[in-house]
């Protein structure tokens, strides 16, 4: 990547954004860039951040391919309660943890591919062909863990959510490679410009010749393992599945990442890093809130202020503001 | 027979089917005492279902409507019981605020061109959150309106009781038929949905419709909160959870289209009482979990969605696309 285009990435508003909320962070709570090491690890409050704000950013991952194709996967949360729940249940019942994680990231799979063939092959609306799943979904997992909550004590399940690797948590680790594996597929191969091929005109899109099902099949696949990755963390995290909490509202803030970090909901404009970056907002915010004393119930508040604050930037009227503001500028002479 | 009237029959005849079945199994349930609770523990979600039939119908949706309900219960309580207003005048505070909360949320989605889905997502968060702000603990409403309305009801054939909350929601299908079939209100809405643009070209005022249309969806959430505080006794934040997926679930099984310009506001009734049916039956069967009321729900949508293709493709002349890509 040139230089230029790097320093561009840099000035995005985002990261305007993110240094803000970080800087009122750190106003509240001095101590806040303050990272001690400590038995093999970092610690501190930015880290914590990272730490939290992997569930969501590896959901939001996922979740920016889905909309960059011009749909929305609401599932993802149920997604997540059902792989959680699988790996739970398996390893309590003595499968090697390997074979659990394998199964459950299979299981994402399998609920990925079936969003994926109800949009493809039944050409239901993403919205609703995802809504099954996500009413279903939570059932599913109560299914599996039979109406309770399983706990478990198998290493290998709570490292991937508490463990370290390299000083850093385990889920921000899993976040950032996954991070980087998808950012490269997209950008170092055509998938990128097929993907926003389909999401700017599916029918263009297949006239060109690209074969718009299998890209919205693997899309969704995609969306559902990224999910059931989410779920393990979690799961490891609270060692147990909590099919009726884990993942409750994810998908929510998953999306609501995706269009902070500027992809469009109208497809074709995509960029994984900033989704990423935007799940790294909203967890920023949340930490803010929650050091600084307030209710963590202010929480939903500010999130839907700063909602309401994007979509009006991003309103083509705000556009035409901009535009007009800066047309007159270049007019009146300096 | 119609054409355009066959989702409606073959999801009245599901709910037939799947009535019969069930009291073929439990005879009792063949009463008018489980009719009138099916009325009842479902009022709230079916008038919210009642707003969310005009949405979906123009094209649109509304996540906020569970976070709206949960907002009033806690603002009517809070009035109540803090403020000592009469309940009533708490209600008509209530519906005035939903009503404006629902004029804003679709001046924005009109205005600012932003999806609907997006736009009701941030409303369902700032109703959600000022209601915990307001009170994150739950409050009880004691006041003899309260006492008096849940104690009084008709007395059917049979025992059942038709209480005041299942009769508010039958008379707001009944408006909601009316307003949707029978005015230019309803006309508009359904030119909305099919083509935005072909309906500004035919002058149908687009941005008026689509603030009434959300705020009529909001207000409907707003009475459906009242409806909640009346069957609780209570105003909780987190009631009413989800209140909005089971209401599209009602309106897609009732056979309203979800890219919008076509729906019955009859058939999210027999939605809603096919979920009520659900649950009914889970409850008189006692050996299945609660869970698999989500699960059946589920594929009852499912299934659905797969109907209204099969109905629709065959139907249709020369293979029109109903659905969008």
């Amino acid at each position: 990547m040139r230089r230029s285009n790097l320093k561009a990435h840099l000035l995005r508003p985002q990261f305007a954004a993110l240094a803000a909320v970080l800087f009122i962070n750190w106003l509240l709570f001095p101590g806040f860039f303050a990272i001690t090491w400590q038995d093999g690890r970092f610690f501190g409050s930015v880290i914590d951040v990272l730490n939290r704000g992997a569930p969501v950013a590896i959901l939001a991952i996922g979740m920016t391919a889905v909309i960059a194709t011009r749909g929305v996967d609401l599932s993802v949360g149920a997604v997540m309660a059902i792989s959680g729940a699988v790996a739970a249940v398996m390893v309590s019942d003595g499968t090697p943890a390997v074979v659990a994680v394998a199964v459950a990231l299979s299981a994402g799979l399998v609920c990925g591919l079936w969003n994926g063939v109800l949009v493809t092959y039944l050409d239901i609306q993403p919205i609703i062909a995802t809504l099954v799943l996500m009413v279903a979904g939570r059932g599913l997992a109560q299914l599996v863990t039979e109406g309770s909550i399983v706990t478990f004590a198998d290493p290998l399940l709570i490292y991937i959510g508490t463990g370290s690797l390299l000083g850093l948590p385990m889920p921000v680790v899993i976040a950032a490679v996954l991070m980087l594996l998808a950012t490269l597929a997209v950008r170092r191969t055509a998938l990128g410009l097929l993907i926003e091929a389909v999401g700017v005109n599916r029918s263009a899109a297949r006239f060109a010749g690209i074969s718009s099902r299998l890209l919205l099949l693997l899309v969704y696949t995609f969306a559902g393992f990224c999910a059931a990755i989410s779920g393990l963390i979690v799961a490891g995290d609270i060692r147990g599945a909590d099919a009726n909490n884990a993942g409750l509202w994810m998908e929510l803030d998953a999306i609501l990442a995706v269009v902070i970090g500027g992809t469009s909901l109208l497809g074709g404009r995509f960029s994984i890093p900033m989704s990423v970056v935007g799940a790294l907002i909203i967890q920023a915010m949340n930490t803010g809130i929650l050091i600084s004393g307030f209710s963590p119930q202010f929480n939903l508040v500010v999130k839907s202020a700063v909602i309401i604050l994007i979509l009006v930037l991003q309103s083509p009227m705000a556009a035409q503001w901009i535009a007009r503001r800066t047309t007159a500028a270049e007019r009146t002479p300096r | 027979m119609n054409r355009a009237l066959r989702p409606l029959i073959a999801t009245t005849l599901i709910f037939a089917l799947a009535y019969v079945a069930a009291v073929l199994q439990y005879p009792s349930m063949l009463s008018t005492r489980v009719l009138g609770n099916f009325l009842t523990d479902n009022a709230f979600l079916g008038i919210a279902a009642v707003g969310m039939t005009f949405v979906i119908i123009s094209g649109g949706i509304d996540l906020s409507v569970g976070a709206v309900i949960g907002f009033t219960t806690v603002l009517i309580a809070t009035l109540i019981m803090w403020a000592g207003l009469h309940p009533f005048a708490a209600f008509a505070v209530a519906l005035g605020v939903a009503a404006l909360f629902g004029a804003v949320m679709g001046a924005a989605i009109h205005y600012l061109k932003v999806p609907s889905f997006i736009v009701t997502l941030a409303g369902m968060f700032l109703a959600r959150g000022g209601a915990s702000v307001l009170s994150p603990d739950s409050i009880g409403i004691k006041h003899e309106v309260y006492t008096a309305i849940s104690r009084s009801y008709i007395l059917l054939p049979g025992g059942g009781r038709l209480t005041v909350i299942g009769l508010v929601m039958l008379a707001v299908f009944a408006v909601g038929i009316i307003l949707a079939h029978r005015t230019r209100f309803g006309s508009y809405v359904y030119a909305l949905g099919g083509s935005e643009t072909s309906a500004a070209l035919m002058g149908v005022p687009v941005a008026r419709t689509t603030v009434l249309v959300y705020t009529l969806s909001a207000t409907l959430a707003g009475l459906a909160g009242i409806v909640f505080s009346l069957y609780t006794s209570a105003g909780y934040s987190l009631s009413a959870l989800g209140v909005e997926l089971d209401a599209i679930a009602a309106v897609v099984i009732g056979g309203t289209l979800l890219t919008g310009g076509y729906g019955f506001i009859a058939g999210t009734f027999i939605g809603v009482m096919l979920q009520g049916l659900v649950q009914t039956y889970i409850v008189f069967d006692g050996t299945l979990s609660s869970w698999w009321t989500k699960i059946v729900i589920g594929g009852l949508l499912f299934l659905f969605i797969l109907l209204q293709r099969l109905v629709f493709s065959a139907s249709s002349p020369k293979g029109k696309v109903f659905w969008k890509t």
